[in-house]
């Protein structure tokens, strides 16, 4: 299963943290400097997975925001790479061209994207499509019960 | 790019992140983070119950706030009411909130837990997801005390739709792994397995990774899905790439579901059912015949997922360990893999042929890739592929190339990361233990080992050593002349001084004739290094002098003389004092009978098993423990005296600890039998039986032999003592009534663990002594 997954910028600033263990504050922070110096350290051309404890951790940048996954010792790590890419493809999909302003921004639309794609630590829906539908009909509640006005975004 | 959220706004959070990263220093950040919180504490306090876009915006901010890292401690109220509230927005923001800021307030968490519960009955699907989703996330243990019941009849109703099945899937596995003992098995277990043949992919996906978990622990009650998974693998393997439309990842089939149920076949046997299994083996070589394949696309995702699926064939055909067909075609794929221009690829292909090399059946395969390995080993320019490359060397070391492999890690250790050298330093050793055949070699290669990385070389290494040199007459000249050479050098390590100190002490004399290595001359070697070394060291150098004494008498007054100078007897340290001070002594009145006794040669140590195996495993790695394990279990070891290492060291471990077996107290027997195994400070004495009658070199303290015949006269003193232990005893006595202490002094530097006494009475005093024992004050030295 997987562990956590955190986004930070190239500076070290966490923009989004997921645990999928209870893990005491102190504890997630610690994990959090331990990653950041860690990953922020390597070199550009090494491989995109480290051993730290007894956890694997997968790491790829995407433009200015490094994605940082930690899994167990038995998970397969190019899949593990994949999730990563997966969870940027539906960032992309909701937000169009997302980048991490977006994030910044939006943090809790990043959340609950996660959320249907991910669930205590297992992939939940490996198809973009099904996925992007839940996001989208949520969206379509938000729309009705908000007494707000909205900018609609036209979709196809 | 929107800075303005989709749906819904809320403009306040907008702006206020906006604020935020626009505050020119953590001061400014801080003072508006306050600012913030205020505004919203009052909010929340104050009379006019807020309306639920104001909640929702509020509740927002106190978790972009903690996100940030603040502390926050209110809102979980608001958090709750959102939750409760029918608008989905708000609830969604509710439950985000009290997942990520979990608390353990009582009436909080069943207020939550209502709600979760009203949510889960909703038959709505979006809200039962929201609520399975929270559970997933959070998993206390009150939620599973409420819920665990629930969720499986949730998962296996006929009604409830698929995309809530895959996250009830998903909650009832965190729930099981953090509660196991609430979700008990039941009918809903055989109706979970079949889930594995759902038309709704996603839905098998969840299934897989809970019936995966569950499978672990209970093999039995799920083993009928072994053949459900193997015909969907076959299914899924053989099919075109457009069959599984939006489960198609880059023209790859379904690479998660895929790499799933290979995965879960690794939880059991290979099956026994011929079909079932001849049905795998086919999809296997499938696979393996798709690598093989030109790619369908040039992205590296494509790749990524094809050689996912690949990597976790390979790993299932390692477990089976049953096909030497399939494990050579793996091992050759591994092969091509360790020359690809990816990292990744070469970094996965040495950490899969680790396991591949422990398995009696590719290790040959394995090792005809060594002139790869080692070449990875010098050239990478990432360290954690070079690591990979060092784990495989040694697995994949055995007799016909183990002198090569050392050299080569040698020579890397020389320039190796320094947070990797300790585990390289005793993976070293233990090859070259291991495969020694000509003991000369092995020598050589650890005082190698302490000139590269003496920092490194922990006791344990060049403990053995030295226990293997004794153990051998062959190589023990061999060993004193090495070790002379290797203290010339200008700087030797410390390390390198203690063996060589102990080394010419027993063994100096095989040397002694040659005139470049005369006594004096080896004399003077070691004490020009003594100034040099710590206190442990000098204390085993000052040994070597009064073995010197004993082995050369020409030396006598040379060495009397230094250990006559203040610096020895004066000095601060008591043990080196007491060496100092006991030596001189011993050299000035014993005869030279007496002392060639007391320094008689040291015997052959019994025969024990490695620590320093014991010392890797406990080291973590992923080379480090299963590859040891694997390969004493399967290859014959090296010769020791013709025992073996095997397995974990309990002894040694148990010396670490320095548990001692009970000495008993029984006032009549002074000298007790029951040997003990302790690790003093003085060398290689570890596997020396301490207590044992025939007390070999080391001088003991005076034995306080006439000891008790003065407890006639007196009330107190030393009953017993020795090198680890004093017996104290104090008495007092009134009338007909007296009272007797004995007090047990641990004399090492090591804590005692499990010591225990006994009092045995003789005779008629049974009934007229009452002891007790006052639990110990473990105190040390």
């Amino acid at each position: 299963m997987m562990r956590f997954l955190l986004l930070f910028s190239r500076q070290g600033k966490l923009r989004l943290q997921k645990w999928f263990t209870p893990i005491s504050e102190r504890e997630k922070k610690k994990i959090i400097r331990d990653m950041t110096s860690m990953v922020l350290a390597r070199q550009p051309r090494s491989c995109n997975f480290l051993h730290w404890k007894d956890l694997k951790i997968i790491y790829k940048r995407y433009a200015s925001l490094y994605f940082c996954l930690a899994v167990d010792n038995q998970e397969n790590e190019l899949l593990a790479l994949e999730v990563i890419h997966r969870y940027v493809e539906l960032l992309d999909k909701y937000f169009g061209n997302v980048c991490e302003l977006d994030i910044i921004f939006n943090f809790e639309k990043a959340y609950f994207i996660l959320d249907e794609f991910l669930i205590g630590g297992e992939i939940q829906e490996t198809s973009k499509q099904v996925v992007n539908r839940c996001i989208e009909s949520s969206d379509m509640l938000q729309e009705d019960d908000s007494s707000e006005w909205y900018e609609v975004e036209l979709f196809g | 790019m929107p800075a303005v959220s989709k749906g819904d706004g809320m403009r306040g959070l907008a702006v206020f992140i906006s604020d935020i990263r626009n505050c020119k220093s953590k001061e400014a950040e801080i003072k508006r983070i306050n600012k913030e919180l205020a505004n919203i504490r009052s909010k929340f306090k104050g009379d006019k119950a807020l309306d639920g876009y104001s909640k929702k915006k509020y509740v927002c901010k106190l978790l972009f706030i903690f996100l940030l890292g603040h502390d926050i401690d209110f809102g979980h109220m608001e958090a709750v009411n959102l939750l409760s509230s029918n608008k989905y927005t708000e609830k969604q923001i509710g439950y985000l909130f009290i997942s990520v800021l979990v608390n353990s307030n009582s009436e909080l968490i069943r207020l939550i837990n209502n709600a979760i519960k009203n949510d889960l009955s909703s038959r709505n699907p979006t809200f039962m997801c929201l609520a399975l989703h929270c559970i997933a996330n959070v998993g206390s243990r009150e939620m599973a005390e409420a819920f665990a019941s629930e969720i499986p009849r949730i998962l296996v109703a006929g009604d409830t739709m698929d995309s809530v099945k895959q996250s009830a899937a998903l909650c009832l596995l965190r729930l099981y792994k953090t509660s196991p003992d609430l979700v008990l098995m039941g009918e809903w277990t055989s109706r979970v397995v079949h889930l594995l043949n759902d038309q709704h992919m996603g839905v098998v996906t969840a299934a897989i990774s809970l019936i995966t978990c569950l499978s672990q622990k209970n093999p039995d009650e799920f083993k009928t899905c072994v053949s459900l998974a193997v015909s969907r693998l076959s299914r899924i393997v053989s099919s075109a790439s457009t069959d599984l439309q939006d489960y198609t990842y880059y023209f790859v089939p379904a690479p998660w579901l895929s790499c799933k149920l290979l995965r879960l076949l690794q939880c059991y046997p290979p099956p026994e059912d011929g079909a079932v299994k001849g049905r795998l083996v086919e999809c296997l070589e499938t696979i393996l015949n798709k690598a093989q394949e030109p790619p369908k696309s040039k992205k590296v995702q494509h790749s990524n997922a094809k050689n996912a699926i690949l990597f976790e064939a390979i790993s299932l055909i390692i477990h089976y360990d049953s096909e030497p067909n399939l494990l050579v075609r793996a091992c050759n794929q591994l092969g091509q893999f360790l020359q690809h221009r990816e990292t990744n690829l070469r970094y996965l292909a040495l950490e899969s042929m680790c396991t591949l090399a422990s398995s009696e059946f590719s290790h040959e395969a394995v090792k005809t890739h060594i002139e790869t390995v080692i070449n990875a080993l010098k050239t990478e320019r990432d360290v954690s592929v070079r690591q990979r490359a060092a784990d495989l060397l040694y697995a994949m070391c055995d007799r016909s190339n183990a002198k090569q492999i050392v050299a080569e890690m040698l020579s890397y250790l020389e320039t190796a990361d320094y947070s990797i050298r300790e585990e390289m330093v005793l993976k070293v050793a233990i090859l070259a233990e291991k495969y020694a055949v000509d003991y000369s070699w092995y020598v050589d290669t650890i005082l190698n080992l302490i000139r590269i990385a003496g920092d490194y070389v922990s006791e344990e290494v060049w403990y053995r050593v030295i226990q293997i040199v004794i153990n051998r007459d062959d190589v023990q000249g061999y060993a004193a002349k090495t070790v002379f050479e290797a203290l010339q050098a200008p700087a030797c390590h410390e390390n390198m001084v203690k063996v060589g100190g102990y080394i010419l002490g027993e063994f100096g004399n095989l040397i002694a004739g040659d005139p470049r290595s005369s006594p004096l001359v080896q004399f003077n070697l070691l004490h020009s290094k003594f100034h040099l070394c710590s206190v442990p060291t000098r204390a085993l150098l000052l040994s070597a002098y009064i073995k010197f004494i004993n082995l050369f008498p020409e030396t006598k007054v040379t060495i009397q003389e230094v250990l006559r100078c203040d610096s020895q007897i004066r000095n601060s340290d008591v043990e080196l004092q007491q060496r100092a001070v006991e030596y001189l002594k011993l050299s000035s009145i014993a005869s030279t009978d007496v002392l060639a006794t007391v320094l008689e040669e040291m015997p052959p140590f019994p025969e024990r098993e490695s620590s320093i195996l014991a010392k890797l495993k406990k080291k973590k790695g992923p080379g480090a423990v299963s590859v040891t394990e694997l390969e004493d279990s399967k290859r014959e070891g090296g010769e020791l005296n013709g025992g073996a290492d095997r397995g974990p060291d309990t002894s040694a471990l148990a010396a670490s600890n320095a548990s001692t077996p009970s000495p008993s107290a029984d006032l009549l027997g002074i000298r007790s039998a029951a040997p003990i195994n302790v690790a003093p400070v003085s060398a290689g004495s570890l596997l020396v039986d301490v207590f044992s009658e025939a007390g070999p070199a080391a001088p003991s303290a005076a034995v306080n032999d006439d000891g008790f015949l003065r407890f006639v006269c007196k009330n107190n003193g030393v009953l017993f003592e020795n090198q680890l232990l004093q017996i104290g005893i104090k008495s007092e006595y009134r009338q007909n009534l007296g009272r007797m202490y004995l007090f047990y002094g641990n004399k090492t530097s090591v804590q005692f663990a499990s010591f225990t006494t006994t009092v045995s009475y003789p005779g008629e005093l049974q009934s007229h002594i009452l002891s007790a024992l006052k639990p110990p004050n473990l105190q040390m030295r």
